[in-house]
């Protein structure tokens, strides 16, 4: 059996890349897709815990927290889509509409 | 057995997130993304979780994916997006990572020691069908209203404007 610290690590991993992509990557769809990344690594916390202590609490709120990032993702896919056809352009650098 | 699965099925997951990092082509990220998920779904089958890694490949390698793919066919950018011009925030946020990484690996090392339990979870549909309709059915319930929320807001956010 595995140790739960070898997927706790990786999830630490996953997160920590996910948020890199978020800081250098420079158009909203790629930034919004390491957002997901984000949240899976917290998804694989969440069982690898589950599995160490004996509970199936964890994977009910992995369910849910897999709902709300569909629901987050018509959200905020709509959002940037909206953006898109204003501005013609996903970069962040061209979107800089409270830049005074 | 059990350990080479794991370090393929990391391994898979972190080499495609790193391409979707190097890479600039927005479909290939989407793509790149699909394969970590569904190392992830593995990964989640390894945990003794066989239905949420149903659902993982499912709802994420499935469906969410497929939203994206569709968004970036209709944005349809031809060129790709340029090179960085500011070098000083990739510098910044890959500090910022490793600074991150540390906190996170000495947090996971001293806040508890993981119990070892040897005998195997009851993780099929029906337990967690079960527990999901008992002890979480409020959580369950609002969680449809805010999928209908996510629904009607999406529609009417992208709907074009009618003439009067």
């Amino acid at each position: 059996m595995i140790p739960a610290n070898y997927f706790m690590i990786l999830s630490v991993i996953l997160f920590v890349l996910g948020a890199v992509a978020f800081f250098i990557k420079r158009d909203l769809i790629t930034m919004f897709m390491s957002v997901e990344v984000m949240l899976n690594a917290a998804n694989l916390a969440f069982i690898a815990l589950t599995r160490s202590a004996h509970s199936l609490d964890g994977q009910v709120i992995v369910f849910f927290i897999i709902t709300v990032a569909a629901a987050e993702a018509a959200v905020g896919l709509a959002i940037i889509l909206l953006i898109f056809r204003q501005k013609k352009t996903i970069k962040t650098e061209d979107i800089k509409l409270m830049k005074g | 057995m059990g350990y080479f699965l794991f370090f393929l099925l990391a391994a898979l997951c972190v080499g495609s997130v790193l391409g979707m990092i190097i890479s600039k082509n927005q479909a290939y990220n989407a793509l790149f993304l699909i394969v970590a998920f569904a190392s992830l779904g593995g990964l989640f089958g390894l945990l003794e979780a066989p239905f949420i890694a149903v659902v993982q490949i499912i709802i994420y390698a499935g469906a969410i994916m497929v939203l994206f793919i569709f968004v970036i066919m209709m944005i349809n950018i031809r060129t790709g997006i340029p090179p960085e011009k500011k070098k000083w925030t990739l510098y910044l946020s890959l500090g910022l990572a490793v600074v991150l990484i540390i906190e996170l690996i000495v947090a996971i090392k001293a806040a508890f020691t993981l119990p070892v339990s040897t005998e195997t979870l009851e993780a099929g549909p029906v337990s967690l069908g079960r527990l999901l309709f008992t002890k979480y059915l409020y959580p369950f319930e609002i969680t449809s209203i805010l999928i209908i929320a996510a629904l009607v807001g999406a529609i009417v956010l992208v709907k074009k404007k009618e003439k009067v």
